[in-house]
């Protein structure tokens, strides 16, 4: 890393997340430096999401320290933007493009925010700008494709100037293309702003192009590092206890478990198989 | 009623001049301004039937107030805010919300009946909580209502964003530490206020006709959440004073043209609506 100097911008020290006597992970030690991008894969339940709650200040750990840019993590930091998957808009919310980038920026204030309200647009329109939403951001949401409204969510996670952007599946129910589309926008934006991307997802294709490091998590066992050292058929097999191979096909990683099925999580076409190695393993818990 | 009443001009100019029509116009005035204004967050966040049970505990409420020889305005407002709190603070998982609202609706509701029956006065009192009436309205019946309606409208607006993200985009809005949990019964209050407001009005069958439609018919048609507010009031004032004013030569309940106005609104901009949407889509 080049700016060794800086505190990282997300930094756990033996955190521990434990709900009564499950425990989803311990001893998770993780420095994520300005600018890099780490994909966080594991089968369902492992504690993805989780994480993301403990960054976001929603779910105290059980143990060790979290901190985001140097100082204590607190529900509703300015430091942090945050995009969620794609949902199907209700079509009793109306709201527009910009309105959803705008809340972004200040959705958290009290009051009606009638002063500043020039700058606020000037900040929104950039931000849509940067992202290239500008000829659809002012039409009602639920108009938009999947697509459409996930570089609005960038735009969204991105307009309060984070340090952080804290990804949720962002590219569940989208399309191939988009899913290329979004995953470089979200890498893109994030290194032009020298901003962390924490990105939980069920798949580590569309986002291996742009992935610095991988944390993956499997009942309780991590491990952390580059994909090339993490995405390996020894590594895999120890955390998920059975014999997994993995393989490249191209610039594709699949994963698979010995008896030929695909495992939940880390390769291609897994989300048709869920939970496959992840139930297999269960009976076999220390 | 008499069809030629309704364009006795004459009679209406008359009967525009006594105090307790000024007053019926005046509440009404207030209530078309904090209902518009609620209104296209209520259809976001899909209150319809929860405005409806609140409306029902109000009944209630006045109910009780009439029986006790209390006001109808303060038993109302009583009623409505129990009412909010307790649909607020049961029904926060949607799944179950729609359920509570139907068990709280029904029992607040016979027990508006039974305490009706004990009454001993006129039975158009008591009619009139439920379908409206405007002579219900006294001067001191005004400054309750302004001050109440003053306050919901501050409240509303001290809250508008984190409301308005918490209403279109809870998921991000808990992300953003925006405290959805709290707010969710808060506005269910503000709700409650208004409608313990309009119950007096158009009555408690009719609450919806001024919280609900206006609000929808508004979101219909813009995606301006501004926009929505400013023509909700805009809707919610046609419908409470064009039908207060339409109600005075022939004498009937005023809501009965509230309501129809407000669906005529709601009917237009359904259809302005869905050629705006046609429209966006062919462009897009």
């Amino acid at each position: 890393m080049i700016h060794d100097d800086r505190p990282p911008a997300v930094r756990l020290r033996s955190a521990r997340l434990a709900y009564g006597d499950r425990v989803l992970w311990d001893g998770l030690d993780l420095d994520v430096m300005p600018g890099e991008f780490v994909a966080v894969l594991g089968p369902n339940g492992s504690g993805k999401t989780s994480l993301l709650r403990v960054l976001l200040g929603l779910q105290p750990l059980s143990g060790g320290e979290v901190e985001i840019g140097g100082t204590a993590v607190r529900r509703g930091s300015r430091r942090i933007g945050y995009i969620p998957q794609q949902r199907a808009v209700d079509s009793t919310v109306t709201v527009r493009g910009t309105d959803l980038v705008g809340l972004g920026l200040d959705g958290h204030r009290w009051g009606l925010g009638l002063r500043g309200r020039a700058d606020r647009r000037r900040r929104v329109r950039e931000a849509v700008e940067a992202v290239n939403a500008t000829g659809y951001a002012s039409r009602p949401l639920g108009l938009l494709s999947g697509g459409e409204q996930q570089r609005l969510r960038v735009a969204q996670a991105l307009v309060g100037a984070p340090d952080v952007l804290l990804c949720d599946e962002p590219l569940l129910s989208l399309d191939l293309a988009s899913q290329r589309m979004v995953s470089e926008l979200i890498a893109e934006s994030a290194r032009d702003r020298d901003a962390a991307v924490v990105f939980v997802t069920h798949e580590i294709n569309p986002v291996l192009p742009v992935v610095d490091r991988v944390l993956y998590l499997v009942d309780g066992r991590f491990r952390i590092g580059p994909p090339d050292e993490v995405m390996t058929s020894e590594v895999l097999s120890e955390l998920y206890r059975t014999p997994v191979r993995v393989l490249r096909l191209g610039d594709r990683i699949m994963v698979m478990a010995e008896s030929g099925h695909r495992v939940d999580l880390g390769g291609g076409l897994e989300t048709e198989q869920p939970h496959h190695v992840s139930d297999e393993t269960e009976g076999r818990q220390p | 009623m008499n069809l030629d009443a309704l364009f006795d001009i004459d009679t209406t100019l008359n009967l525009l001049e006594l105090g307790f029509v000024r007053n019926a116009l005046l509440a009404g005035a207030v209530l078309g301004l904090v209902s518009g204004v609620l209104g296209p967050l209520v259809v976001a966040r899909n209150m319809s039937f929860a405005v409806h049970g609140t409306a029902e505990l109000a009944f209630t409420g006045a109910a009780a107030a009439l029986l006790l020889g209390w006001s109808v305005g303060t038993g109302a407002l009583l009623g409505a805010v129990v009412a909010a709190l307790i649909l607020g603070l049961l029904g926060q998982r949607g799944s179950e919300r729609d359920s509570v609202i139907g068990a709280v609706l029904a029992f607040g509701l016979g027990l508006g009946v039974l305490l009706l029956s004990l009454y001993p006065g006129r039975a158009s009192s008591k009619f009139s909580l439920l379908v409206g009436q405007i002579v219900g309205v006294s001067s001191t019946g005004i400054v309750l209502l302004s001050v109440s309606a003053l306050a919901v409208i501050l409240v509303f607006a001290l809250l508008y964003r984190p409301l308005l993200f918490a209403s279109v985009d809870p998921g991000v809005a808990v992300a953003r530490g925006v405290p959805v949990r709290v707010l969710t019964p808060v506005f269910a209050v503000l709700v409650g206020i208004a409608t313990a407001l309009a119950v007096q009005i158009v009555g408690a069958l009719l609450v919806l006709s001024l919280m609900v439609t206006p609000g929808a018919a508004a979101s219909r048609v813009t995606a301006n959440p501004a926009l929505a507010a400013l023509l909700a009031v805009v809707f919610a004032e046609i419908a409470v004073l064009g039908g207060i004013v339409l109600s005075l030569a022939p004498g009937v309940p005023i809501s009965s043209f509230v309501t129809a106005i407000s669906f005529l609104i709601y009917l237009v901009c359904r259809f302005v609506g869905g050629a705006r949407h046609r429209r966006l889509v062919a462009s897009g």
